[in-house]
């Protein structure tokens, strides 16, 4: 092998050469539009006449700032809890029934999937006004006298918000507990353990790294949310990536707005990395 | 396992619940659209077709329609063959550099949306893309190409290498035994990766709403701009219509996939 004679290391090298052509004009695509653009955002932060920390001193100490940076990882705190109990029971139930049934709960939850994010604010609009479809059921049915105010507010935000990444929990979810021997919980069950028992003690921990991965990718997603906050939020929920928006198109603080993004984007990258060390990347991101 | 314990009841419940409000939105769509009011009513009043008369009669909508279309086709035109050959190249190649360029390929993914949104517009801006369709063209051929990368692989892990060896060995060059070998086994993946770039570009929002603008801004920065505004049921009618088209589009790349497999 040390060896190899001349016409074959030609051929290698032709062979590497090749598929280096073949990788190129994708690779290109990414440099060129992701990046480059990323790299100018990060160069942007630091250089506006010379280098400057000014951008981070902001971002670090004036209260709108940290403020919204304080509100995004909240919310994504909570969506990623209320996505993980939602999610839970479903990916289970879709996991305990059989072929047919699973297939049925499972297309059910990647239905909305394919339907556009601002369709579905649209949709959630609908629903939640004043005059919605859910304020009118609840003066009908008597509930209520007055409409409740269930949009247009972090509440509206975080119904919609759940709504969209939960496919991303349940599916991470499901994939780990199809991979769960159903003999496990048998042998629990013959060793006189009862189901709740079983359920804790052997199947919960084996499930955790699906909760791991759908929790990370609900997160993330989550800290960098636009659309739905900005339509279902009603101005007051200022998220990151709103505040990004905003000091570009209203405000033209460029500077500023290049150093939150930076920021954003180092805690999300940071979030991979420590995650990585328990599960792989392609278990995160290889749910579509 | 057959008998209904409490616990057990709850699960359907709760999923049952859960499955419920995942549904909802998707389905509360259409029947606004065929209303005649102006808000969703209990009940539902007469049936009628205006904010669709809406929706087509008006330029702009159609404009917009028009620069959608365009986009997501040749976003699929372009990103289909990159994907294939940079999927083909990763999968063969025993370079080790191709695990770091697989990973950047999928970047798009990793990247915050408007992170990537607000970089693209600074430097169009510098280059002056900003407001062309050649600037829109190209920001969803980045967006998709992951898509169509990691459906393609998927189709070459089950295509045994050997086949294109035995093709060349008998006298096919490289790129005859790709296209007469390789590319039909893994066609439907292939097809699979092109029409989710599509509806990828179709549903592409942020990205537009800030380097698109003048004729050539797609339907989502006109619904985006209008839900801002106002509640309008024409937005109803142009949803049900794009969602009709994804789903279509959906079945059409599952049925393909399942062909292949």
């Amino acid at each position: 092998m040390t060896s190899t004679p001349d016409p074959s290391q030609k051929q290698q090298r032709r062979e590497h050469g090749l598929m280096l052509a073949l990788v190129s004009p994708a690779l290109l695509v990414i440099l060129a539009l992701i990046v480059l653009p990323v790299g100018w955002l990060a160069w942007q932060s630091i250089y506006h006449d010379g280098f400057t920390l000014e951008n981070y001193r902001r971002v670090f100490t004036e209260d709108i700032y940290w403020r919204s940076f304080a509100l995004t990882f909240e919310i994504s705190l909570a969506v990623t809890g209320i996505a993980l109990l939602l999610g839970y029971p479903v990916a289970y139930l879709a996991n305990s029934v059989p072929k047919g049934w699973s297939i049925l709960i499972l297309s059910l939850v990647v239905l909305p999937f394919w339907t556009g994010v601002l369709v579905r604010a649209y949709a959630w609009l609908a629903l939640l006004q004043r005059t919605g479809v859910i304020n009118q059921l609840l003066r009908y049915l008597d509930v209520t006298s007055e409409p409740l105010a269930l949009v247009h507010n972090t509440f509206g935000a975080v119904v919609a918000t759940v709504h969209i990444l939960l496919p991303f929990m349940v599916l991470p979810l499901y994939a780990t507990m199809q991979k769960i021997p159903s003999d496990l919980m048998q042998a629990g069950a013959s060793l006189g353990a009862s189901p709740s028992l079983t359920f804790v003690r052997v199947f919960l921990p084996l499930s955790l790294p699906g909760v791991l991965a759908g929790c990370t990718m609900v997160f993330v997603l989550c800290l960098g949310f636009y659309i739905t906050p900005e339509l279902l939020g009603g101005g007051r929920t200022v998220m990151v990536s709103m505040l990004v928006s905003r000091n570009v198109e209203l405000y033209n603080q460029f500077g500023a707005a290049s150093a939150v993004a930076v920021v954003l984007l180092a805690s999300v990258l940071l979030i991979f990395a420590v995650v990585s060390r328990f599960i792989s990347l392609d278990r995160i991101l290889g749910q579509k | 396992m057959m008998r209904l314990s409490p616990a057990r009841l709850a699960l359907y419940v709760i999923s049952a619940l859960v499955l419920v409000y995942l549904i909802l939105p998707v389905l509360i769509i259409a029947p606004i659209s065929f209303s005649s009011a102006r808000f969703l009513t209990f009940p539902p009043p007469s049936f009628s077709l205006r904010w669709y008369q809406q929706y087509f009669a008006n330029p702009a909508w159609m404009q917009a329609t028009r620069v959608t279309l365009t986009v997501a086709l040749l976003t699929v035109v372009i990103a289909t063959p990159l994907g294939v050959s940079a999927a083909y190249a990763i999968s063969q190649s025993k370079l080790r550099i191709m695990r770091v360029v697989h990973m950047m390929l999928l970047l798009p993914l990793v990247v915050p949306i408007i992170i990537t949104a607000v970089g693209i517009f600074f430097v169009y801006a510098k280059v002056g893309l900003v407001a062309t369709l050649p600037g829109l063209v190209l920001a969803n051929v980045m967006l998709g190409l992951p898509y169509v990368i990691i459906s393609v692989l998927a189709g070459l892990q089950s295509f045994d290498p050997a086949q294109e060896m035995v093709a060349r060995s008998l006298g096919m060059n490289r790129l005859r035994s790709f296209f007469a070998v390789t590319l039909p086994q893994i066609k439907s993946s292939v097809v699979a990766g092109g029409i989710f770039a599509f509806i990828s570009a179709m549903d592409e929002t942020i990205v537009a709403l800030f380097i698109s603008g003048g004729q050539y801004q797609p339907l989502t920065k006109r619904m985006f701009t209008a839900l801002r505004d106002e509640i309008d049921p024409t937005i109803a009618a142009i949803s049900t219509l794009m969602t009709a088209a994804s789903f279509m589009l959906v079945l059409l790349a599952s049925a393909r996939q399942r062909k292949g497999a």
